[in-house]
Parts: C-alpha cells; structure tokens; sequence
C-alpha cells in the first residue's frame, strides 16, 4: 500500500535510478543548510544512462534566486560547474535535477515545465524529489518521477484548452509515474562506512516510533484545505466558461435565424441579401482557463496521501497489549544510555 | 612543544566525495587532492563540503591547478555564502614533501589550514582518516621546518544525514551492493524490533543482577530509576481512550482524502466525457 499509489499508473518494468551514497548525503546537506523554512532548494544531477538504468553519481546545487541578485546568470554557473567537474573526471551529462518539497506540495508549473524541457532533451531524465520533514522523522523518503509520454506530448504542443486535454484522456493520476530508486554503492564505500560506524556512537533516532504526529497531520491537512480552494475556484471559474460559451452559441443561433428571415423577406422584396457578416468577430468565443492548473492541483491531492505512515505508527500500539510499547516510546533515549552502560559496566 | 590544535568535525557528505573523487582519479595519478570548505571558530572547524582540485605529481616537482580550485570556490560560495576554505585534503598514508608545498599555498588562502589525509589505500585494514595542522620546528633564524601534529576527529551529523547513513549501513549485506529504499511499514517495524532487543537485553542484565551473577552497579540503577520514572502515570483506561481519539482523527482525515481523491475521479471522468 504505497503512499503514493494514485500516481503510480505507469511505473517502466525497465527503467530504474541508481543513486549513489554521495548524492543522497549532497541533497541532505543543501537542504539542511541552505532550505531552512518552506523554501525550495533545487539542484542538477549529473550521471549517465547504462543500458535500462539511470546512473545518477554526482549533483550540485543551485543558489537561491534573491532579488537583488539580478545579474546572476543561471545558465552560466551551470555551465561553469560543469566544465569543472569535467576536468576532475566526473560525470557532466545532465541526467535531471532534484528538489525539496513541502509536505508533498510540490506538484506545479514549474516543476512541469523544468521537468518538461530536461525530458524533452534526455528521454530518462527524472527529477528528484527529496521530503526533508518525513526524512526527518525517521525514513528516507527520496522519489524519483518522470512525465508520462502523454503528458509530454501535451506539452509538446502547449494545448492546455479543455478540448486538447479531452482529447488526450488524461486523469490527474496519468501525469507522473514514480521510478523506482536503487542505492548502489562501491566497496571503497563500504568501507567507509564501516569506519563511521564504529567510529560514531550517535544513538538511533526512534523518531519512527513517535506517537505524536498530531502536527504533521494538521499542516498537511492545512495544506490540502489550500488546494480544495484552489481547486474549487477554478472549477467555478471553468463553469462559467461553459455557461458562457453555450450562451453564445445560442446568440450565434439566434442572430443566423434573424438573419435569414431578413434575407428571406428582403428577397421577396427583390433588394439583395445582406452580406454574411463574419459572425465569429462579432462573437469572440471566452477564454477557454488553462484546465493544465486544475490537473496540477489534482496531481498535488493525489501525491499527498501520506496518511499510512502515521496509522501504521498508531495500529502498533493499538494492536499490541497497549501500555508496554508506550512506555518504551517514552524511554528510547533512557535505554540507549542504559545499555552502553551496562555493557561497560559489566566488561 | 605540544600544539594543541581545533577538533575538527566531519560530515560523511565530504568523505562520501573524498572516496568518489579517488575512484576517479586519472590514470597514473596515485593520489587525489582537493579543498575542504566549511566553517571555523576558536576551538573547532567544521568541515561541510569539498571539491577536488587537478594536479600532477611527479618525483620532483608538484603542480595543483590553482585557477581551477579559485572557480570552484567563487562557485560554491555563490550557494553556499557561509563556506570558506579551511583546508585541504589528500588520499594516500604518508605526508610527503610535496604536502609541504601544497599546504603552503593553502595558509596563503586560509588561516591555518587544516590537512586531512584519507586512506584509501587501506593500509592498515582499514580506511585511517587523520587530520593535521602544521606548526613551525626548528631553530629560529636557521632551518625551519614544518611539522604536521594531529588532531582529533569527530563526525557529526544533522538528524536527517544520520537517517540517510543508517538506511545506506544496510546496503552492506546486500551482495549486489544494492539497496531499494524500503517502505514504511517496514521501517516501523524495524524501529519498533530494534527498541524490543534493547529491552530484552536490559531484563536479561536485571535478572541477572538480582540473581547474583553480576555486580550491581550504582550508575546503571540510577539509570533505571530515571527509566521507570519516566513513564507518565495513567492508567490504563485513559491511555485507551487518548489513543483511540488520536486514532479516530487519522482515520477521519484518510475518509476525507479518500472522499476529496473520489470527487476528483468522479470529475474527471465527467470531464472527459
């Protein structure tokens, strides 16, 4: 029961990403130092493809945009970065690029049009999305998601009018498909962090067995209720395009019908027909809204469903006799101590 | 003269990419070298990020690519402005004299910089990280030389980087050196096998003392008077209930999503159609 399972439609039996140890320690870096609060923190992975897989092996990150720093040309850093790591014989073919999210609101115009032009270029690029605050509480939570072919053809031709997406049979769930994440590591890497674990006597986090995930749950559903809102006002704004197209075409009709009874009469009357004006300057058709926003909110309800983790916390204890797994929630730390200890204590 | 330097704290990030940059390192070279970035204050250095620098090392001479390791650095800093140079790093076990040279150069661009040596080359078993901060020898007014003392080392992680290591320990034991990331379920159930060891092991050592095989120590019975008075005192009956009104809300808010993911399939559908 995958939390993310409304997007997983079309997951290729083939294709999967193999992240190195590195890559995933960079993201956590960039956004522990630089991404603190709800801001974004983005960045390029570079790999290369190796018959079904994609190898992502190095990344480096992109500075924030601030205003004052007008002048500052995106392009150029990038260019420059990777010239350098050319020289250092690191891999400089852009695979895709990565980005923290906001408990799961990352689903935007933004992200589709990024997404949209590195897939256009590299077919197997992904992107990355890395959740800082599940991370923080106890799992990895890294995915990896690519545009789906039929989506990709729609933006192809920049046809977001209701009628292109209805031709298309596109569902919010048919948007992005999740790629499965492999971490592959050298031996050299493995040797390393078999020194840091000895080396290191950080006690384990039990943040998974954390009961209280009371406030997640409020800002996620917060964040939900903004989506709803949002999503509701574009439906209202789509219906009344709807209402005022169908009000138009019955004035077309009733302005052609009026027109031919004038003509009719005016040629029994013997004088010529009046010409056929051109009726579609007279009645410009409504702007059709971009239904593209509506998918992208509904892609963002669908993405979010993060609610199991929490359940399956609370079943535990439920499940169990109860009151024993809840003291040892409250004694993680009191144990840990207790046990090294112990051990020395009795050496 | 002992000269006791900064302690100096690593994060995995700089010895994951130390390790990488070795793995890539050209054909003939036998060591990589490189700048560390991070931050200082008087007793520590933290060191958060690293780049390696080209260079070429033959018998006699030495030559580091400076304008490179220069825009590299104007580079990261744009990202990352809290960053500075504190050192540099090489792999290999020995300092040589051409570590001289190159940490001359670094003290231009650093105040006292600090020198890491990572070993890949696993000499002794094992992959030795040490850290050196170099220190005038000799007899003033004749030859000076430099000598290179160690320092302490500790790793340090944030919250998030200590999960993300965890989860990679476990791709030791696979064969393939593989690992997928795992689901959630299985995570909690990991954690939650993890605490009951840890319990297990403490009873087994209560037994133990209270039976007389091992000495009963002051220190560890003061811990476990801190362990059960650490439990809140409810009974069983609140706690029943906090937890299913906890519950209920979960479960109130997964109907609505499931309610609001309906609603949008319904209208797509509708839509389509």
């Amino acid at each position: 029961h995958q939390s993310s399972k409304s997007v997983i439609v079309l997951r290729n039996e083939k294709l999967c990403v193999c992240v190195r140890l590195q890559v995933v320690l960079k993201i956590i870096k960039h956004y522990q130092e630089e991404g603190q609060g709800s801001e974004v923190v983005q960045g390029v992975l570079l790999g290369l493809v190796v018959e079904d897989r994609l190898e992502i092996t190095n990344c480096f990150p992109f500075p924030q945009h601030t205003e004052d720093d007008v002048d500052f040309d995106e392009v150029q850093y990038q260019m420059e970065m990777m010239r350098s790591l050319r020289h250092v014989n690191i891999d400089h073919l852009h695979v895709g690029w990565y980005q923290s999210t906001y408990y799961g609101s990352f689903v935007s115009r933004a992200l589709l049009d990024s997404q949209f032009s590195y897939q256009h270029a590299i077919e197997e690029s992904v992107v990355l999305i890395y959740d800082p605050i599940k991370t923080a509480q106890g799992s990895l939570c890294l995915k990896a998601y690519r545009l789906t072919p039929k989506l990709m053809e729609i933006c192809k031709e920049k046809d977001f009018s209701p009628e292109g997406l209805k031709k298309a049979c596109i569902g919010y769930e048919h948007m992005f498909e999740e790629v499965p994440i492999v971490i592959k590591n050298s031996h050299l890497i493995n040797v390393l962090l078999l020194d840091l674990q000895e080396k290191s006597t950080v006690a384990d986090k039990h943040e998974l067995l954390n009961l209280s995930s009371s406030n997640h749950l409020e800002k996620s559903l917060q964040l939900l209720m903004d989506r709803m809102d949002d999503m509701s006002q574009d439906i209202g704004k789509y219906n009344t395009y709807c209402r005022n197209l169908s009000k138009q075409q019955q004035q077309k009709q009733q302005y052609l019908q009026r027109r031919q009874q004038e003509n009719a009469q005016r040629q029994s009357r013997g004088e010529p027909p009046l010409p056929e004006e051109d009726i579609s300057k007279m009645f410009k058709p409504p702007q059709a809204p971009a239904r593209m926003d509506t998918l992208l909110i509904a892609g963002t309800r669908g993405v979010n469903g993060r609610r199991s983790p929490s359940i399956k916390r609370l079943f535990l204890p439920a499940y169990s006799t109860g009151h024993w797994k809840f003291i040892v929630l409250c004694l993680k730390e009191s144990i840990h101590e207790l046990i090294n200890s112990a051990m020395n204590g009795s050496v | 003269m002992a000269v006791h330097g900064p302690l100096v704290k690593i994060h995995p990030v700089v010895l994951a990419s130390i390790v990488d940059s070795y793995e890539r390192r050209n054909e003939g070279a036998s060591r990589v070298i490189g700048t560390l970035l991070g931050t200082a204050d008087k007793h520590s250095v933290e060191v958060t990020n690293c780049f390696s620098v080209p260079h070429n090392e033959s018998e006699d001479e030495v030559a580091v690519d400076m304008e490179f390791a220069k825009n590299m650095y104007e580079l990261h800093k744009k990202v990352s402005p809290s960053e500075v140079i504190i050192g540099w790093y090489a792999t290999g076990y020995d300092i040589t004299e051409h570590s001289v040279l190159i940490h001359e150069y670094y003290s231009r661009e650093a105040p006292n910089p600090i020198h890491m040596t990572v070993d890949t080359a696993l000499q002794s078993n094992k992959m030795n990280i040490r850290a050196y901060v170099s220190s005038q020898m000799g007899v003033p007014g004749k030859t000076v030389g430099v000598m290179f003392t160690p320092l302490t080392i500790k790793y340090i992680y944030y919250d998030t980087e200590r999960i993300g290591v965890d989860l990679l320990q476990r791709t030791r034991a696979s064969p393939s050196r593989t690992n997928g990331l795992t689901t959630d379920l299985a995570q909690v159930a990991s954690a939650a096998g993890r605490v009951q060891e840890m319990l297990s092991t403490m009873l087994s050592y209560i037994e133990d003392v209270l039976s007389g095989k091992v000495m009963a120590d002051n220190s560890v019975g003061r811990y476990l008077m801190d362990l059960v008075n650490k439990v809140p005192k409810i009974t069983a009956e609140d706690f029943e209930s906090m937890l299913n009104s906890n519950i209920n809300d979960l479960l109130m808010v997964t109907y609505l999503a499931n309610l609001t993911q309906a609603q949008i399939a319904l209208n797509e559908k509708l839509v389509v159609l």
